[in-house]
């Protein structure tokens, strides 16, 4: 879900080496009872790419301290997409013990009996995790996962030329006196979360009105937005070819900390908050093990330790307590509690929604619906054409004879 | 004969494991529900609300091909015809820039389109007016012929300078004018340089997908552009994404029947064409 992993990579170091985090020898941890589980395993973690702590510039390799710590070992691999993710476990072609999905793709896996239901006696780690990151809406018994980081989906703004005040709404980037200035996400879920933000209506809806007026909302942007981008938005905002543009917090928090005239909000309309969250597929064959391994890393050490190297926020106040005051009283790492009320996670939407949502949205940048007649036409003039230049040569070659 | 054919056997493995079993996946795909896995027409049929980005990227496509032609054709020509010992450096330097990473080479094109970019603060230094350039389908044309003219200079280049000059030279002296030598002689001579040069050129511009994103600023969206989304969007719509291919794929399949047409003439008398 996250575009731009790499640039947690390039932020990270940034804090590691601005804050000079201090690093915690394995000695100094106590070592955790860690009961029913055989330490002669190997489990198989599968996450996000540098998205845990691996032991380069100084922090912690948080998978050699958990075979220390319980002499299970971790074969450990990484994937780019939630999506190339599911693909590989639904097709069946890995034996995973422990995932780290985004939350849309745990409410989808769950509502495809993927998930295993986790054991949370063999989870004590759990009680550090913040209330309100609990029973969460993609997991609402929360039975099936435990968030491991989370961000949230505000506006980078030059602030040369746009005011704070105007980036308390989504509706500066509907503002004609920016046009031409203003990124969108271009990716069909984001632009539309933001539109329905605007619209006062949920993004996880299944109602097909109100993601049609949120289509029509965005065809009027169009004429404003002087690029649809994800990556790219780094060098647009940073060389002022863009003045506006949202994106996702901890990604683009490197953004405001090396600009001075470049500063984050998040909108009162509310938005999207994101959380990748720590689960066990139903076909793992080391389940204690793996509950072991989530349970580890929800030590506000570990946790601590993960969220200094990879940017993200945590979702546990003891690990935040660890942190720089100068990272915890950034609203752009973790926003106000009143920020947070106003916000919602992206849940997985039906087939046919996402189906709706993704031909809207190749509508509003191709400027309307396509005609089936318009296509059958190419073809038949691309076939025409060639019948006509086979004909004209044999005709040709008949009279040559 | 017979006993050389094992040595192909290496290749055609290759050829059924990574060519004809992903495009029978790619077919097999493209007719069953995603869901169910059971035959539809469905994906084909909806294709046709993304006619629109159909007809652009044959446009832009078709538009690339024709300026590379344009472009590379006297240059082809030119470089055939100076000093052996020229021609190749010359050819290296055309092919310096393909040494250099594609996506970085776009990337390139941003920074230098762009509205603060370097070709406009040269303007703006000079005292001439700003050129808005990125975020347009003229800049996404740009990169394509950017990023393809060696395709098609190249294989140009090999046919021109195969041409024997004694031919030139008794066309000359049976009283044609050089337009007339052109056309009747190094013109037709040349077609099977410009067919693998209009395919190399074309096939790859109507199916790119990230110079429409980094220099059409996603609102030029084309069939590429499309095919990524249906993988990697949020619908995650592989049997939408294959349909889409597989309609690319016959769209190229024709035109390259059609180029084919021209490509066996050469032998034949002169002006095939014309």
């Amino acid at each position: 879900m996250r575009a731009a992993r790499f640039w947690g990579l390039v932020l990270s170091a940034g804090c590691l080496m601005g804050l000079c985090a201090p690093s915690f020898s394995a000695a100094q941890i106590s070592s955790d009872p860690v009961a029913s589980t055989r330490s002669d395993v190997t489990i198989n973690v599968y996450n996000w790419g540098e998205y845990i702590s691996n032991g380069t510039e100084g922090s912690m390799d948080v998978n050699a301290e958990f075979t220390a710590r319980t002499g299970i070992q971790v074969n450990y691999t990484t994937y780019d997409t939630n999506e190339s993710m599911y693909a590989k476990l639904a097709s069946g072609g890995g034996d995973y013990d422990v995932i780290i999905p985004s939350d849309y793709m745990v409410s989808r896996m769950i509502q495809e009996d993927m998930l295993a239901e986790l054991d949370f006696a063999n989870i004590p780690n759990f009680q550090y995790i913040d209330g309100d990151f609990k029973n969460p809406d993609y997991d609402p018994d929360n039975k099936y996962s435990v968030p491991y980081t989370w961000g949230v989906v505000g506006l980078f703004y030059n602030t040369d030329y746009v005011t704070a005040e105007e980036a308390q709404s989504w509706s500066l980037l509907w503002d004609e006196k920016y046009a031409g200035k203003i990124l969108m996400f271009d990716n069909s879920r984001d632009s539309f979360g933001i539109a329905m933000k605007l619209l006062g209506y949920s993004f996880n809806t299944e109602d097909e009105q109100q993601w049609r007026e949120a289509a029509d909302l965005l065809v009027q942007q169009v004429p404003l937005v002087q690029s649809y981008a994800m990556d790219q938005i780094f060098q647009k905002m940073e060389s002022g070819e863009a003045w506006i543009a949202p994106y996702y917090s901890g990604d683009a928090a490197i953004l405001v900390e090396e600009n001075d005239n470049i500063a984050f909000s998040v909108p009162e309309e509310g938005t999207n908050y994101f959380v990748d969250a720590i689960c066990i597929p139903k076909t793992s064959t080391h389940k204690a093990e793996a509950e072991a391994y989530i349970n580890f890393l929800c030590d506000p050490e570990i946790s601590y330790e993960n969220c200094s190297y990879i940017g993200y926020s945590t979702p546990e106040t003891a690990a935040k307590e660890m942190m720089d005051p100068e990272i915890t009283e950034n609203e752009m790492y973790y926003p106000s509690e009143e920020t947070i009320a106003n916000t919602e996670v992206f849940i997985h939407l039906s087939d046919t929604t996402n189906q709706l949502l993704d031909s809207l949205w190749a509508e509003v940048k191709m400027g309307g619906p396509g005609q089936v007649g318009e296509l059958i036409a190419i073809l038949v003039l691309f076939l025409g054409l060639y019948i006509g230049v086979v004909v004209y040569k044999r005709r040709k070659r008949a009279r040559e004879q | 004969m017979t006993r050389n054919k094992w040595i192909s056997g290496p290749y055609l493995v290759w050829m059924v494991l990574f060519i004809v079993v992903p495009m029978g996946m790619v077919v097999w795909f493209a007719f069953t529900d995603n869901v169910t896995g059971v035959f539809t027409l469905d994906n084909i049929l909806r294709i046709g609300n993304y006619s629109n980005v159909f007809v652009r990227s044959i446009w832009l496509g078709a538009l690339a091909t024709l300026i590379c032609l344009l472009i590379g054709y006297p240059l082809a020509y030119i470089i055939s015809r100076v000093d052996e010992k020229y021609q190749n450096v010359i050819v290296l330097l055309i092919m310096l820039p393909m040494w250099m990473n594609f996506l970085l080479r776009t990337y390139a094109w941003m920074s230098l389109l762009e509205d603060n970019g370097i070709i406009n603060n040269l303007l703006a230094a000079i005292g001439l007016p700003r050129i808005h350039m990125i975020n347009t389908s003229g800049a996404v044309v740009l990169g394509m012929v950017y990023n393809y003219l060696p395709y098609m200079v190249l294989p140009l280049y090999s046919v021109l300078t195969k041409i024997d000059g004694s031919v030139i030279e008794a066309a000359q002296d049976l009283g044609a004018n050089r337009f007339q030598v052109f056309r009747r002689v190094i013109f037709p001579m040349s077609m099977p340089g410009i067919i693998s040069g209009i395919t190399m050129v074309f096939v790859p511009s109507v199916s790119t997908f990230i110079i429409s994103k980094m220099l059409g600023g996603g609102g030029n969206m084309l069939i590429g552009d499309l095919i990524e989304m249906e993988f990697l969007g949020n619908s995650y719509n592989p049997n939408l994404g294959s349909a889409i291919s597989l309609v690319l794929m016959v769209l190229i399949l024709i035109s390259m029947g059609i180029m084919n047409q021209f490509s066996d003439g050469e032998d034949a008398t002169g002006g095939v064409l014309l």
